[in-house]
């Protein structure tokens, strides 16, 4: 063993490739991400890595390949399950033959998220084992036990840690040698590789028959631990668990038992139940849902305890949001006399709000700013994406009306169009979004013939998770950390072209613009809303944390201080200072959308 | 136990800081546990990085009260984060307050001085340098996360000495960047003596 130190992905990503992974598919998400970019950089050449166009697609590749015996990894985060849920479903009756893992990062808070949606629930519904690491470290180890898992038992195995274990790193120790597997190859059986009624009964049976018994077996997984001894318990997992074990340092006036849960489903009740054994009271602390606590409810009715379980259902811990070492502290200084005080919070001055905002130069402002423009005075919806672009919703901006999920964008804006047909509907979607779950919208409003206009933002890349290829980008995930090693990245694969794309389901127009051309790109707007039926303007510009920046621009003397470069765009390179605007040079990228609405010319590049 | 905060604006170079740091400590043997803001606060949000140096630690999150070091790349977050420092703490911030977009529309959070003036009042050792200014010198503005961490690291609060992250800049960045990054650390100090004479 040597120590490294890790980002908790990172471990994750030797872990799996130390456990003979052949075959890593995923789509990006926070905080799931670095996890196969790991594992691409670290490639010897003998794993296929690959980013799939969505979830759904990674999770199949992967199934294919496991079912002719390769050990695979599936990496996303815990919306991309939701999206990834029709095969997961299915290949839970199905199984696998190679060891299949299949990772969806959670994220309490959320801090990147729409929802804190809680993947054990999945492993329940799916009926599927799922693990739950508590540290970068025991990530590392415990990756390699679940694909064992599998591959023991012949199912998927979800592997579920939240972004505080995927973000945190920590020295961990590695080994240094490991074996590869071998594929054995795809052996026909209709009875096992095809879904049918008949066979699923029977599936499901066996399903029902073999929780138990892993359950028994997680009883003894060692990373489920029981520890010490009284009348009060503590029930947790995952990083809680290091908030409670950090919180109990400070010292307690009772003695409690602690049971750590790092498989919520099948639930170890033979060592829950141990747990339980003497204990009065039990306080669960965990994140997002309440499902140990759930878990041991059921446990105890079924064998008639008597003992009362706290935790989010009785209110004694917060329901939504992350804990913390404080939040944790807090509950056990009731529930266990912890030996600590809670200081009060200075007061402080007023702070600045600051949200998260478009780049200084982002090409997306740009087209949000022509859209906005071409549609003054008229009545028109906004529907937005997840991505980069939901920062559109921002003042002065305030280019999104709605937001739900990946692609809805295009098919919510049929809807409201539907619903009040004298309405401009607008979609905004990102160029790896419209190929991840954008096209069937797209055909969906070709086909039924409502009349929207979609915005497709293109910066070649898929920025907000820190700039993965797409299909659009001609360069595949393998080639581009070789090339990366070498210096620049080069188009391998041939570049799917949204234009031809779109071309092809014959909508009434397609124009594509550079954004920062800004009289151009609001021509381009007003042209389509003119047309009836399905138009699309692609506003394609690379994405400036990627692109070479060009010389900052400056204020100059014929400024009048009207601040319309303020309060129009909102960009963050542009400040007040001694109630003049001024452009911060460290942070302009010299997009030059500023000095193209200034009414008297006072903005020009610098030398 | 060391417990250090790097707190700033999405993309002021936060998560390299905290790495080089990490780096430095594991490079004299020592364990060391992180946390770190990825994803959309990144664009322009509120960062911070938590770094916990020792053995047996188990949260990667500090806890209120028990940051050694506050290294703050603007003046405002530095106030937002101050409930981490412990008694007898050190702050070390940069001057420059970064105004974000909805500061600017409103004409609100003019510059950061009221948020340094707080700062002094709050904790005993508060450190305040023109990071823009050495950046300026070395010619890049990309070098504020070294100004800073060479400030801290001279303040002795990192228990990492500033030839031990001069030593972490080579081992642990690409060769094109050393003379940069170096020339940094030692302008940071040579400001930090002068400021002292």
């Amino acid at each position: 063993m040597i120590q490294k130190f890790l980002m908790g992905n990172e471990a994750i990503a030797l872990g799996a490739i130390h456990a003979g992974v052949n075959l890593v598919a995923g789509y990006p998400g926070t905080p799931s991400t670095e996890v196969l970019e790991t594992v691409a950089k670290q490639n010897d050449g003998s794993i296929y890595v690959e980013w799939s166009v969505n979830e759904k697609a990674a999770l199949e590749v992967a199934a294919g390949a496991s079912y002719a015996g390769a050990r695979t990894l599936v990496t996303m985060k815990q919306v991309g399950l939701n999206v990834a849920s029709d095969p997961l479903m299915s290949l839970a009756y199905v199984g696998v033959k190679g060891g299949m893992v299949i990772l969806s990062a959670d994220d309490p808070g959320p801090i990147s998220s729409q929802t804190e949606q809680d993947t054990r629930h999945f492993a329940q519904f799916a009926k599927l084992p799922v693990f739950d690491p508590s540290s970068p470290e025991e990530a590392y180890e415990m990756i390699q036990d679940a694909f064992a898992c599998s591959e023991k038992w012949g199912t998927p195995v979800l592997f579920r840690p939240t972004t505080r274990v995927c973000h945190g790193c920590a020295s961990v120790p590695v080994r240094e040698q490991y074996e590869k597997h071998e594929i054995e190859g795809f052996i026909k059986d209709t009875m096992r590789w095809v879904i049918f009624p008949r066979t699923s009964f029977l599936n499901h049976e066996k399903l029902e028959q073999r929780n138990p018994k892993l359950g028994e077996e997680f009883s003894a997984y060692r990373f489920n631990r029981l520890t010490g001894n009284g009348k009060k318990g503590i029930c947790t997992s995952g990083i809680s668990y290091a908030y409670t074990r950090e919180a109990l340092e400070c010292g307690t006036e009772e003695a409690y038992k602690l049971l750590k849960v790092a498989t919520a489903h099948p639930f170890p009740e033979t060592l829950a139940l141990q747990f339980l054994e003497g204990l009065d009271e039990v306080l669960c602390i965990e994140e997002l849902d309440p499902v140990l606590e759930k878990e041991l409810l059921c446990l105890c009715g079924k064998h008639h305890l008597k003992i009362t379980i706290h935790g989010k259902l009785d209110g004694s811990v917060q329901a939504a949001g992350e804990n913390t070492v404080e939040s944790v502290k807090a509950v056990l200084k009731d529930y266990l006399g912890l030996h600590w005080e809670k200081a009060c919070d200075p007061v402080t001055p007023e702070l600045p709000v600051r949200p998260p905002v478009l780049c200084a130069g982002c090409p997306h402002r740009a087209s949000f700013y022509a859209v906005k423009q071409a549609m003054k005075g008229r009545k028109a919806v906004f529907s937005g994406d997840i991505g980069c672009y939901t920062l559109g919703n921002a003042a002065p901006l305030d280019m999104v009306d709605t937001c739900l999920c990946m692609g809805a964008d295009v098919t919510m804006a049929q809807g409201l169009h539907r619903a009040e047909p004298d309405t401009v509907n607008f979609s905004f979607i990102g160029d790896s979004t419209f190929f991840a779950s954008g096209i069937t919208g797209i055909i969906n409003a070709v086909y039924n013939q409502t009349d929207i206009i979609v915005i497709i933002l293109d910066n070649s890349t898929t920025a907000m998770t820190g700039h993965q290829p797409h299909p659009g980008t001609g360069v595949r995930m393998m080639e581009q950390t070789e090339e990366e090693a070498k210096g620049t990245p080069k188009e391998i694969s041939s570049k799917i072209s949204i234009e031809k794309l779109l071309q092809a389901l014959d909508l009434t127009s397609v124009e594509t613009i550079d954004p920062l051309h800004f009289s151009e790109a609001v021509e381009a707007v007003e042209r389509a809303a003119e047309l009836p039926g399905v138009k699309a303007v692609i506003f394609r510009s690379p994405c400036i944390a990627v692109a070479r920046p060009q010389n900052p621009y400056q204020i100059n003397g014929n400024c009048i201080n009207c601040k319309k470069c303020i309060r129009e765009l909102g960009c963050p390179a542009i400040v007040l200072e001694n109630g003049m605007p001024v452009i911060e040079k460290s942070l302009c990228t010299g997009c030059s959308l500023c000095s193209q609405i200034c009414p008297c010319d006072a903005i020009t590049p610098t030398a | 136990m060391n417990n250090i905060l790097l707190c700033g604006v999405g993309g002021q170079g936060t998560v390299l800081a905290s790495k080089l740091i990490a780096f430095a400590a594991m490079e004299k043997g020592l364990q060391v546990r992180t946390a770190e803001t990825i994803g959309m606060a990144q664009r322009g949000g509120s960062v911070v990085s938590h770094v916990r140096i020792g053995s047996e630690i188990h949260s990667p999150l500090l806890a209120k009260r028990t940051a050694d070091v506050l290294i703050a790349f603007e003046p405002a977050e530095a106030v937002r984060c101050i409930s981490y420092l412990k008694q007898n703490g050190t702050v070390i911030v940069n001057r420059k307050a970064v105004r974000p977009v909805t500061a600017s529309l409103q004409g609100t959070y003019a510059d950061g001085s009221e948020m340094l003036d707080y700062l002094q009042e709050q904790a005993e050792s508060v450190t305040i340098l023109d990071g823009e200014a050495i950046c300026d010198a070395c010619g890049s503005s990309k070098v504020l996360n070294i100004v800073l961490l060479a400030a801290a690291a001279q303040s002795g609060g990192l228990n990492i000495t500033p030839e031990e992250l001069k030593s972490a800049i080579r081992k642990r960045l690409p060769q094109q960047f050393h003379a940069l990054n170096l020339r940094a650390v030692d302008m940071t100090l040579q400001s930090l003596a002068e400021n002292n004479e």
